[in-house]
């Protein structure tokens, strides 16, 4: 656990939470335990979270965070974690959300940005989604959204988000995981229609 | 002088009870078992555990201890010797919540119980509780964590100004014995699967050592299905349909991670029970909620998880038909709805849902 890594997110996260308009960065950690290497990563988002008086900054503890997200996880807003911690709030916080399918994702780094589907379990390589086509588009497609806002194309990311989500309430074209029968050309075609 | 000829009289009285218990043709000569009240709350549920238990005629003898006000030198903690050496001689113990101290100078009470009895694996059976609603309703698992070493060893070290590392430490010995037992458990309480929760893929060594220790104590049971899923699926399982998971042996960290979770499943830490497996057969059951200094005195706390460990105790003492009996008790008391604690949504006093339990049995 370096000062320079954990400064280098705790930065993006705030710098994230501005941009967006979120009001509170939580700072996901166990250093009750671990005192030396989440207590640096700790100090590093606290001062970070000095040059942005105006978003709310709190700490908690990874297992009660666990316990919270599965009862009450609409109190969190922008988390923030070292990388273990990470993958397992992710992959809860996605499963809560719906799952794989439909959770965006975007890894950034100082020079490059890849989007991918925000959590990945259990999806990748199995070869009977493939095969009967029921594979979820909307995660890719709001990852791609997400890229769009990157590269500074707030509308179109705006526009294609409105229309993956516009076909999701109507309820008519989803993929099996989110208990529909479409196929993932079918969710497809939808969105586009909704587009035009 | 005389606290040690005390000692020794209860040493061999100890010992009497026992050989009565071992040679004893009667199946009910009364068990000792240690028992730490603990602070805040602690007491008051105490007493409706040993209330229950009395109207139940659960054959146990409780030998109460408090933690101490002051330091034991003997072993650095407001725990003292008198107290380890209870729960050592009797090897089954219930334990309140314990709030330590602020201060430097000692160890926290939870490591150093964990220390001096060598408590390796901690056990929490959790399952919804009907007439409690929460968003699953169909959770019935068993979380069994390693919880001697892994990422908690304590091993941190700073390199350079800005640099932290942590060790994380898996052993064969420790891998093997945390997996025997939660086979062990899984055949004595007739369960059918036991997963094993890893990252190996990326901790190739670690959870790889782990896993191996985990396949080998599995070959020796074979009528138990086993199979091995990574934490971030198992997460995602987790909150998606709970009702898939059976028995689950993990290592410390995501132990940790995951009865947690497993608890808010279910409820929170008020209604979820502990039990703490150590070396010989050491069974220390605990509630692993707060003291909750706030009400206590008040006769407003809900003894359920304290109840509960309880529960998890005569059951690893063999007692299943007291354990069934207490457990559907309280079940029914929940699920009827008319005497629940504050934290539950409902109005009545500890005393109150106390006697609700002892009528319902």
């Amino acid at each position: 656990m370096t000062k320079f890594c954990s400064e280098r997110i705790a930065k993006y996260a705030f710098e994230y939470a501005y941009l967006n308009n979120r009001k509170t960065v939580t700072a996901v950690h166990k250093a009750n335990i671990m005192k030396l290497a989440d207590g640096l990563f700790l100090e590093s988002c606290r001062q970070v979270a000095t040059k942005y008086p105006s978003i709310k900054y709190n700490e908690i503890i990874v297992d009660n965070c666990c316990m919270q997200l599965v009862s009450k996880p609409e109190q969190f807003n922008v988390m923030v974690t070292p990388n273990l911690y990470g993958n397992l709030v992710a992959n809860t916080a996605a499963g809560i959300a719906g799952g794989t399918g439909v959770m965006p994702g975007g890894n950034v780094g100082a020079d490059h940005a890849v989007f991918e589907q925000g959590a990945s379990a259990g999806n990748v390589g199995n070869e009977k989604l493939l095969e009967q086509k029921k594979a979820n588009p909307v995660a890719l497609l709001l990852s791609s959204a997400m890229m769009l806002r990157h590269l500074q194309f707030p509308s179109f990311a705006d526009r294609l988000e409105t229309a993956v989500k516009r076909v999701i309430s109507d309820g008519k074209y989803m993929t099996k995981d989110l208990g529909g029968a479409s196929t993932t050309q079918e969710v497809v075609d939808a969105v586009i229609a909704t587009l035009h | 002088m005389a606290s040690f000829g005390f000692q020794l009289l209860k040493r061999t009285l100890g010992n009497r009870s026992a050989a009565a218990r071992f040679f004893s043709s009667a199946p009910y000569t009364p068990i000792r078992a240690t028992l730490f009240p603990g602070d805040g709350i602690g007491p008051e549920i105490a007493e409706s555990v040993k209330q229950i238990f009395k109207a139940a005629e659960v054959p146990i003898e409780w030998e109460e201890h408090y933690v101490g006000t002051e330091i034991d030198p003997r072993t650095q903690s407001f725990l003292t010797w008198e107290s380890l050496e209870s729960v050592r001689k009797n090897r089954v113990g219930l334990k309140g919540p314990m709030a330590t101290p602020i201060g430097k100078g000692h160890r926290s009470l939870n490591l150093t119980l964990r220390k001096e009895l060598n408590l390796y694996a901690n056990v929490r059976p959790c399952y919804s509780l009907p007439g409690y609603k929460t968003r699953y309703d169909n959770v019935n698992l068993i979380t069994i964590r390693e919880n001697t070493e892994g990422e908690y060893s304590g091993l941190e070290h700073q390199v350079v100004r800005g640099v932290v590392e942590s060790l994380k430490v898996i052993t064969r010995q420790a891998s093997l014995r945390v997996a025997e037992y939660a086979f062990h458990y899984a055949k004595a309480h007739g369960r059918e699967r036991v997963s094993a929760i890893h990252k190996a893929n990326i901790m190739q060594k670690t959870d790889g050592l782990f896993l191996k220790c985990c396949r080998e104590v599995a070959e020796k049971y074979p009528e138990i299905k086993y199979e091995e899923v990574v934490i971030d699926n198992c997460c995602m399982m987790l909150v998606k349909n709970p009702g898939l998971f059976d028995v689950l042996v993990m290592p410390n960290l995501y132990g940790d991670i995951i009865s947690d979770l497993c608890a808010g499943l279910v409820g929170g830490l008020g209604l979820t029970p502990s039990c703490n497996i150590g070396e010989g057969g050491i069974a220390l059951a605990e509630a692993v909620h707060g003291s909750a200094p706030d009400i206590a005195g008040k006769n407003l706390a809900n003894p359920t998880a304290l109840l509960l460990s309880g529960v998890s105790m005569l059951r690893h003492l063999d007692l299943h038909d007291k354990a069934d009996k207490i457990q559907n008790a309280i079940l029914n008391t929940i699920a009827e709805g008319k005497y629940r604690t504050a934290d539950l949504g409902g109005k009545a006093k500890t005393t109150e849902f106390t006697n609700a339990i002892i009528d319902h049995l």
